[in-house]
């Protein structure tokens, strides 16, 4: 298992392909990568806070959760913070596992949780002016299908 | 003595990011309590708090929980992560 929470840029093919080079005779490796949307070309950028240190402990929550539940050969949790501009990838989730779906539900787990139950916040830089961007109900209750 | 941490718009709203502070409150409610009868700015942030989560030492609760052998008390709006 690997968790980076780091404000760094990363390239999410070379990410992909050193995490599927290691995962063994895993037959099945799933990936998201979450990326600034420019809303209707108002967004400039956007600023993400975390709480250092409750973040890493979360998301280790997080991650052993999904291990109980599926049979996962290995799993990555990347996720910036800081300022980010349109375009640039926030994060990053990937599995593997013997069978897809356990990939693939493991990564959906991991997303749903991850966005509500990991401590991070984002700020949206608009030209007209800055805004925390606000749960949504659908979040919580993406939570209730698991 | 318990450190007190404030993120995103509560931060904000109350103008620093941590403080230690010297209470008698036994939950954390009555934290609150104190601390929105100190500053009106407190008391802005605090206004609604079904718009606020809490974490003692940095695992999430509620607002009905013990700060017996707290040592860090965070307040923040609902994550948006992901």
């Amino acid at each position: 298992m690997t968790v980076r929470v780091d404000p760094a840029r990363f390239d999410p093919g070379a990410e992909l392909n050193a995490f599927s080079g290691g995962v063994g005779n895993a037959g099945a490796v799933v990936s998201f990568t979450g990326v600034v949307r420019d809303v209707e070309g108002s967004l400039s950028a956007m600023e993400i806070e975390h709480y250092p240190g409750m973040t890493e402990k979360a998301i280790a929550t997080i991650v052993d959760e999904a291990r109980s539940r599926w049979s996962l050969a290995d799993v990555l949790v990347i996720h910036r913070y800081g300022r980010l501009e349109a375009g640039e990838m926030i994060m990053m989730v990937a599995t593997a596992s013997r069978h897809r779906v356990d990939a693939f539900q493991a990564a959906e787990f991991l997303m749903d949780y991850l966005k509500s139950r990991a401590p991070f916040w984002k700020k949206e830089l608009k030209r007209a002016g800055a805004e925390w961007v606000e749960a949504r109900d659908e979040d919580e209750k993406a939570l209730d299908r698991w | 003595m318990i450190e007190v941490l404030y993120f995103a718009w509560v931060r904000e709203r109350i103008g620093i990011h941590r403080e230690r502070i010297e209470t008698g409150a036994t939950t954390v409610a009555e934290l609150v309590e104190e601390l929105s009868g100190r500053e009106d700015r407190y008391a802005a942030a605090f206004e609604d708090r079904r718009a606020l989560r809490v974490a003692i030492d940095q695992e999430l609760t509620d607002f009905n929980a013990s700060l017996k052998g707290a040592r860090e008390v965070a307040f923040f709006p609902p994550m948006t992560g992901g």
